[in-house]
């Protein structure tokens, strides 16, 4: 489809464009920033500093940074993703070649300003690349063995590069997010068959080389995974996080202890109590109906993109929009499974509340891409 | 490539269907999530809340001071000192070796002391203070507290600490306290929390370790709330604790200073007592140590000093020291003879210097013999012969039997350490003992107190209060307890036939009154203070029949451990007996000479409460008492405790 195919008339132009965004979203995304602010806020001590405040700053930048993308018509963002994608893999060596070992992992390049975390760029990179490749390829190649290929490489190169930094979490994100795009792009049922079939497979091959000399994961992860399965067996070590988080959740009730009168988080015994653990700060503090209030925000962004997508019947854009909208499942949900101990600690951070520069900037910058497709869609 | 308008049609119907299912995953995902959340936060909000508060409430104890100890005159025999130590916080510190350094050139410390804390500084959280020096000198505190300004982090802590103001006098009575050790935790099950503390003391010896319970207290508790790392962040309540009871004890802190300045550095005991209530108003073993040192930790050289001295410093002999009673027990033997109705009024025995009993000859001390004698002959000069006579006709069973009347092979319940219960012994005991029958011999042994007989200075005295009352006198250690009297035991009556307990307080009133009693050089001459008493000699060793036929070793002429103990019990005054004392002297030689004046000193000086005037004694002995006094008062020192800086 091209330029001119598109129904131009119906495309609002200048200011106008404004009016067209998809308002609701954009609320939605404040919103969850908004809870992101009052939890830095509490959980250092009531204090601005260190992290809400430079938290809301980046938030005004990254909110100002969304409406810019969104300015600009889809099909010029279309014509950046083969560009954008080997430009992030190529960050991604960078960071195997000059980055800063942070927490254990080589993850960012320090630009000086901000550190960048190509892995992140990557996750929407992804799907733009993605997205491109399935509006450019004839829908009836699209289960074509060759063309299946492809797109799988696509996928796995950026996924092997995160996961030796190593970053699981990501990897998977990138697995995940990639998989889910070309399922929606309507690839052949068998297909994912034989991968989810291979992938457990291969589940039980990590597990098995565990103390052998081919050992394919780390000890760290391994262990991570045990106490997952497990936390009571270490609750001074690493079932320590689990554990305690789960207290904080618990302990909340219905209505919570009160904002900044959480004693597991003001006490220190939540760990990464600003950035991975950051929801059980507010579970703690405002109970169930927090809780649930947030997640309810995030499953009303998920509504509202997976209709801007249905609605739009440009194929990269609805393509994009439902990756994005994806994409943000997989951030929180893994997040909220993780301190909820249904999956391991993983490290991914709570989308727009962790404290963390990249991943907002990065998330809004995404959520830039999918207000230009809603502001340009084709009806 | 060119896509027709159908092809766009289809594709978007197949995102959408593939979306829609997406989504729908997606959102029953989050419905999943939300079931969980529900499921921690409602469902098991309760656990969860408790779990959270166990992590941030930590309860510590608060130890409760221990109670006082008081003589019978309120006088402290234990209380409780402030102690100082010095501690220091690291993260309030800064550079720790430059402090410590400084703390250093400002008081003396040992070069270990300070490798010890450096290595606590380094173990320990930043915010945990470490104590560099304990039981610190007011001089030393004072230099700390001038030069805080250069020392930051270090600050002087004020703790209790026990200290025995009386020093080495009641060193067995008292006993001491220590820290608990891992050794006395293992004797306890489910030790009480309190115990946990460190540096928590509890008694160890004594009426320290016995009272322990009432001593002790029960700890107070504050509930703090603690961050994830131990941090205390606020108290959030308190309970204060109960003192430990004070408590008074029977005895006279100015009569047992007395009695330990005068048993001074022989091995020898002395127990003075009430006859009507049983109260212990002086219960000494001599030579003693200072209990202090104990507290504090006693050094290994001091420590050996006192395990390695051949006179048992720190053996308590008043209860623990069993000895064969000797001659003090031939009243038991006449009373058991007595009262089977065994001697007639003008009975007497004819005494050779020896007896043969089965074939064995049984010598009496005085070799050449008493000829005849009658019952207060025979205790008054201490004649063998007629209680061997005596105890042939009477038995062992009726002898056995007379003596635990009297307290003897009875153990007394008394709050000290390791009390003995010696033995009063019959045929019975000795089946069970040495799988062998009674001899006739036995009997005769144990008529004069030697043989299997064994009994503790304490069992002595309790023996000469019943005789002198007539009453089964009980001793009794605690007076009270928090102010509440602790009621005598005992005191009824022994139902023995009151003129035959005349004959025996007659006959030992010879033995000191009596110009030819054997502790006539140790009478007093004051009418109203006049006592009544019994020496004892006890041997050790066996004479051989080649030696005796040579002539017995003169005690003198013996090694110290082979000599003779030296006995010798009384009661005073004679017509209203008050006091009831006992003293033994370890191979001290002959009760007339090595115990008899003690005993003698000790009862007046209760008698009068104090020193008792010359006019008490022999004209002449006064001479000697005179500077025997003299050297007493200067000996015994001021009761106050010397060795530590007070504020």
């Amino acid at each position: 489809m091209s330029y001119l195919e598109y129904n131009v008339k119906s495309a609002p132009t200048g200011l106008r464009k404004i009016l067209y965004l998809n308002w609701p979203v954009a609320l939605l995304l404040a919103s969850v920033s908004g809870a992101g602010f009052l939890m830095l806020y509490s959980v250092a001590g009531g204090s601005f500093s260190p992290w809400a405040e430079p938290q809301m700053k980046r938030f005004a930048l990254g909110f100002v940074l969304m409406l810019g993308v969104a300015m600009v018509p889809i099909w010029f963002w279309r014509s950046l993703a083969g560009l954008g994608y080997l430009m992030t893999v190529a960050l991604l060596v960078g960071v195997e070649l000059f980055g800063t070992v942070g927490m254990g992992a080589q993850r960012w390049i320090d630009l000086g300003f901000m550190r960048l975390q190509p892995s992140e760029l990557m996750k929407i990179t992804l799907v733009m690349f993605l997205a491109a490749y399935y509006d450019w390829l004839p829908a009836k190649r699209t289960s074509h063995p060759f063309w299946v290929l492809l797109p799988v490489i696509a996928i796995l190169i950026p996924t092997a590069l995160v996961l030796r930094q190593p970053d699981l979490g990501t990897s998977i994100l990138l697995l995940a997010a990639g998989g889910g795009l070309m399922f929606l792009a309507g690839v052949h049922w068998a297909y994912f068959a034989v991968v989810l079939t291979s992938a457990i497979g291969l589940v039980t091959a990590v597990f098995r080389s565990r103390g052998t000399s081919w050992q394919l994961i780390q000890d760290y992860q391994f262990r991570r995974i045990d106490t997952f399965l497990d936390p009571s067996t270490d609750p001074l070590g690493a079932g320590y996080h689990i554990t305690q988080s789960k207290i904080a959740l618990g302990s909340g009730g219905w209505t919570g202890r009160g904002f900044m009168q959480g004693t597991q988080s003001r006490l220190n015994f939540l760990p990464e109590k600003h950035t991975d653990f950051i929801f059980t700060t507010l579970a703690e503090e405002f109970g169930f109906l927090g809780g649930i209030s947030l997640l309810g925000l995030y499953a009303l962004i998920i509504v509202f993109c997976i209709w801007s997508a249905l609605t739009n019947k440009d194929r990269f854009s609805s393509l994009l929009t439902l990756g994005i909208a994806l994409n943000f499942f997989l951030f929180f949900a893994v997040n909220m499974s993780m301190v909820m101990g249904l999956a391991p600690v993983v490290g991914v951070p709570l989308p727009l509340v962790s404290y963390g520069g990249s991943a907002m900037l990065v998330l809004l910058l995404a959520f830039g891409l999918m207000q230009s497709a809603h502001v340009h869609r084709l009806r | 490539m060119k896509k027709t308008r159908a092809e766009t049609d289809f594709s978007h119907r197949r995102i959408s269907r593939r979306a829609a299912l997406l989504g729908g995953a997606q959102l029953l995902f989050i419905g999943g999530l939300a079931a969980r959340m529900r499921y921690l936060q409602v469902d098991q909000a309760d656990q969860f809340r408790l779990l959270a508060e166990e992590n941030r409430i930590n309860v510590r104890l608060i130890p409760p001071a221990r109670g006082e100890v008081f003589d019978r005159n309120g006088m402290r025999l234990a209380q409780n000192a402030p102690s100082y130590r010095i501690v220091i916080v690291r993260e309030d510190a800064g550079d720790v070796d430059a402090v410590l350094d400084r703390l250093a050139t400002i008081i003396e410390l040992a070069p270990e002391e300070l490798d010890r804390t450096r290595e606590e500084l380094r173990r320990s959280p930043s915010f945990l203070p470490v104590t560099i020096a304990e039981d610190v000198s007011w001089k030393d505190i004072s230099r700390v507290s001038v030069n805080a300004p250069a020392l930051p982090g270090v600050t002087p802590e004020v703790g209790l600490s026990r200290i025995y103001p009386q020093g080495s006098d009641f060193a067995h009575v008292l006993g001491y306290v220590g820290p608990v050790s891992d050794y006395d935790l293992s004797k306890i099950t489910d030790p009480e929390p309190v115990l946990r503390i460190p540096r928590f003391q509890i008694g160890k010896v004594g009426v320290e370790t016995k009272l322990e319970p009432l001593l002790r207290g029960k700890a107070g508790a504050k509930r703090v709330e603690v961050n994830a790392a131990g941090r205390v962040m606020r108290e959030l309540s308190r309970k204060e604790g109960t003192p430990g009871a004070d408590v008074q004890l029977t005895v006279d802190a100015k009569l047992q200073g007395y009695v330990q300045a005068r048993l001074a550095s022989e091995s020898a005991s002395a127990v003075i007592m009430d006859c009507d209530n049983g109260d212990v108003l002086a219960c000494a073993s001599a030579p003693t140590f200072d209990p202090n040192l104990f507290v504090r930790g006693i050094s290994v050289r001091d420590y050996s000093s006192l395990t390695e001295n051949k006179y048992r410093p720190l053996a308590s002999k008043t209860v623990q020291g069993l000895y064969p009673p000797g001659s003090t027990f031939k009243m038991i033997t006449a009373m058991a003879a007595l009262e089977a109705g065994l001697i007639g009024p003008d009975d007497t025995v004819y005494c050779p210097g020896h007896l043969e009993v089965s074939g064995r000859r049984f010598h009496c001390w005085k070799r050449a013999g008493h000829g005849w004698v009658d019952l207060q002959t025979s205790l008054k000069r201490s004649c063998d012969v007629y209680y061997y006579d005596l105890a042939i006709k009477v038995g062992i069973e009726k002898i056995s039997d007379m003596a635990r009347r009297f307290g003897l092979g009875v153990k007394h319940d008394v709050p000290m350490s390791a009390v003995a219960q010696g033995l009063a012994p019959n045929m019975e005991w000795k089946q069970q003992t040495y799988g062998q029958s009674w001899r006739v011999g036995d009997t005769v042994n144990v008529s004069i107190g030697q043989g299997f007989m064994l009994s503790s200075p304490m069992q002595l005295a309790v023996m000469t209060a019943r005789l002198a009352t007539g009453r089964a006198v009980e001793p009794r250690l605690i007076k009270s307890v928090d102010g509440v009297e602790q009621p005598p035991r005992g005191g009824e009556s022994l139902g023995m036939n009151e003129n035959n307990l005349r004959k025996m307080r007659r006959a030992m009133n010879a033995v000191v009154n009596d110009r030819r009693g054997t502790a006539y050089g140790s009478r007093i001459i004051e009418d109203a203070m006049r006592m009544a008493g019994k020496t004892g000699t006890s041997q050790v060793r066996n004479i051989t029949a080649a030696e005796r036929r040579a002539g017995v070793i003169r005690n003198e002429d013996l090694p110290w451990e082979r000599r003779d103990h030296a006995l010798f019990v009384n009661f005073a005054p004679i017509d209203r007996p008050k006091y009831a004392v006992a003293v033994v002297v370890e191979h001290g030689g002959g009760g007339s000479k090595a115990a008899a004046p003690i005993a003698r000193d000790i009862t007046l000086q209760a008698l009068y409460g104090g020193p008792p005037p010359l006019e008490a004694y022999p004209t002449k002995d006064r001479e000697r008492i005179e500077a025997q006094q003299q050297e007493l008062q200067r000996m015994q020192p001021q009761a106050s405790f010397v060795g530590r800086d007070q504020a």
